[in-house]
């Protein structure tokens, strides 16, 4: 399945802001794009999963769109 | 007395006199200071009806008992008037250098009443107060009429200051202090403007009284200590700014596009934090006593160096007007810093003036003269207008009176995206429940400062709640307005909840001021203080009919992107606001609610 990560802040240090993953698994959750990518769960303070709140055991679908965002906010 | 310095000066600019009267201790603890005095003082000295940009109405500028003192980002002033863009409350808050040493010269509070004859500004060295002509500075830029008066004043005295746009009584003049910091909403520069008073120059070398000098320093170092090791106030934000809530926005879907037309963007990184921080940024440009330092200073592609955007600046001339060229936002934020404007509502009217265009009402006829286009996406035109705006020059001159009055000057104010005739901010409410409460009720008008439910609802401070649902959101938002209330009134910063809660600030106070609150008495002061601005609101003719929203938001559903296929709901979260709010279900502060805050004088 193809899914594609989007990563922002401090994420996008010494990674691509955006990819695009090929994963031949049968169950796909954000928590493996996360071991992957060797970003710490803890991390992650926003994940959303095309647009919306996600979990890291949220099982992902082929063209899912993963958003994630370390501890950040303003107004 | 400790915190407060108990001094008001009244100055009146008709016959340029003053008197420095007592500051009433009993009602400056019961409104807390700032904010809550302001609105306080306000409604006991004019008639809420009188025309905003009349010599009736006062301008009231107004410190906290935590201004000038050491507690993290304690440098905050209100300005407190009649809003003439609103017909509201106004009450506009800034931050930077000016308030810490206004607080410095002896005062809490000024009230400026009447109107000079003449272009004016006034020189005060603590207690030393004088009036002088300001011909030579009227129609000068912020950063020139600064550095002028600095000159001819003391190269270390604060500069409080219009620009151009105040001058000429656009109702979306800021007021502007330290160059790049401003009481931005409301239109509150031009009722500086109006009253031909050009500046505020101050040098204090007072110091704050302390209760408890040595636990408020303790308790100081203890909250400093919070925010540098929270995540945002001490990592995210510092780093990158406000502006890193672009891509949070737009990938959530509620970051407005085109006049809230959508609300998601393929390109809003190339006008993102992470951008801003990576191509612009200079250095970080922070207020007085902050360990946070969210402000910016960026360098533009000709190589000046400047205040940077915020977040909804980014939007405002960015997404809203569908323009994705970052020099040319931060050149638009550096003019609108410069002439004296608030950047959301004149980003957003032109937005509002560019769906005109779209849809026929404004004629290519129209803007001929002005060499400028309406056209979305056009950076260029983005800028253009924005002086135009800041001079009132062509056709910036209905536009410098705000999206409201332009849009129905062509019949169709349902273009206007605005509440209380004041532009709605970077958020659209059709995917955050809550946070459209705030803009809803907001006492003065469309603003997503006064209560941001962003944090819950978005960013999961200080918990994470589902922004579709309608479930508790109406006691959320009032807990967040009755909180921020707090927060300006006491003269910090609403970014200090991200790490502070309620215990921190009455530890604040306390140690400050003297053992007044609990958190139970803090919060109730800071209900007092919403109530009393919703009095004022009432008095003025502004009813509850006004806590809505446009009407795209509660009947159009988002076209496209992540919140696709929602409208607002407010129907169903109002009644329960007013209801928590112990307010009738026509909005209006029961008699037993009245009672319970100490407000009874106004019962009616």
């Amino acid at each position: 399945m193809k899914i594609e990560v989007r990563l922002f802040a401090y994420f996008r240090e010494g990674r691509d802001k955006k990819l695009f993953l090929e994963i031949n698994e049968d169950e796909v959750t954000p928590r493996y794009i996360l071991n992957k990518l060797n970003i710490e769960e803890k991390e992650v303070s926003i994940l959303l999963i095309n647009g919306r709140d996600g979990k890291a055991t949220t099982t992902l679908k082929d063209g899912d769109v993963v958003s994630l965002f370390p501890p950040v906010g303003g107004g | 007395m400790y915190g407060y310095n108990g001094k008001i000066l009244r100055v009146n600019l008709t016959d340029k006199t003053f008197k420095v009267e007592a500051l009433d201790e009993n009602k400056a603890k019961k409104f807390i200071g700032c904010r809550g005095l302001g609105v306080k003082t306000l409604l006991e000295e004019i008639d809420p009806t009188i025309d905003a940009l009349s010599p009736e109405n006062k301008l009231i500028i107004v410190t906290g008992p935590l201004t000038g003192a050491p507690m993290p980002t304690g440098g905050r002033y209100m300005v407190v008037t009649k809003a003439p863009l609103t017909g509201t409350i106004g009450i506009s808050n800034s931050g930077g250098k000016w308030g810490a040493e206004f607080k410095n010269t002896g005062f809490d509070m000024i009230i400026l009443e009447g109107k000079s004859e003449t272009p004016v500004y006034l020189n005060i060295v603590d207690d030393k107060i004088e009036f002088r002509d300001a011909n030579h500075v009227w129609g000068k830029l912020a950063l020139e009429t600064t550095e002028i008066l600095t000159k001819e004043t003391n190269e270390k005295a604060k500069v409080m200051c219009i620009g151009p746009a105040g001058e000429k009584l656009s109702l979306m003049a800021a007021i502007m202090n330290d160059v790049d910091r401003a009481a931005g909403r409301g239109g509150v520069g031009a009722v500086m403007g109006s009253k031909n008073l050009k500046a505020i120059v101050v040098k204090g070398s007072g110091k704050i009284n302390l209760f408890d000098e040595e636990k408020a320093k303790k308790i100081s170092a203890e909250k400093i200590k919070i925010l540098r090791n929270d995540p945002v106030a001490g990592g995210g934000l510092p780093t990158y700014g406000t502006a890193i809530l672009v891509n949070i926005i737009n990938e959530n879907g509620i970051h407005p596009v085109r006049n809230f037309q959508k609300s998601y963007t393929d390109e809003a990184d190339k006008i993102s934090g992470e951008t801003l921080t990576k191509d612009c940024l200079v250095r970080k440009n922070p207020c007085y006593r902050c360990p946070i330092a969210c402000g910016r200073w960026v360098k533009l592609d000709d190589g000046t160096e400047c205040g940077g955007p915020e977040y909804e600046t980014l939007w405002s001339f960015g997404s809203d007007c569908d323009v994705y060229d970052i020099n040319a936002v931060n050149v638009a934020n550096m003019l609108c810093n410069e002439y004296g404007l608030d950047t959301i509502s004149a980003g957003a009217t032109i937005a509002a003036a560019m769906e005109l265009y779209q849809k026929g009402y404004i004629k290519d006829e129209d803007i001929a003269a002005d060499g400028l286009s309406l056209n979305w996406g056009d950076a260029e035109a983005v800028v253009g207008w924005t002086k135009k705006m800041g001079l009132r020059e062509g056709f910036g001159d209905k536009l410098a009176d705000g999206s409201y009055r332009l849009c129905e000057s062509y019949g169709v104010p349902e273009l206007s995206m605005s509440v209380k005739k004041q532009e709605l901010p970077a958020y659209d409410p059709r995917g955050v429940q809550g946070h459209g409460i705030t803009y809803a009720v907001n006492n003065r008008g469309g603003c997503h400062i006064k209560g941001y439910m962003i944090n819950p609802e978005i960013l999961g401070y200080p918990e994470k709640l589902d922004r579709l649902s309608l479930d508790g959101k109406a006691a959320y938002a009032r807990v967040f307005h009755d909180l921020t209330a707090v927060i300006d009134s006491l003269g910090l910063c609403i970014f200090t909840t991200f790490g502070l809660g309620l215990q921190d600030y009455v530890d604040m106070y306390n140690s400050v001021v003297g053992d007044v609150f609990d958190g139970d008495s803090l919060m109730l002061a800071g209900d007092r203080i919403w109530t009393l601005e919703k009095i004022f609101n009432l008095k003025a003719g502004i009813d509850s009919s006004q806590d809505t929203l446009p009407k795209r938001l509660l009947q159009d559903p988002i076209p496209e992107g992540p919140t696709k296929g929602y409208v607002h709901k407010l129907s169903e979260l109002l009644p329960e606001y007013y209801e928590v709010r112990g307010w009738s279900k026509d909005g209006i502060p029961t008699e037993e609610t009245l009672k319970k805050l100490g407000l009874e004088e106004y019962i009616e």
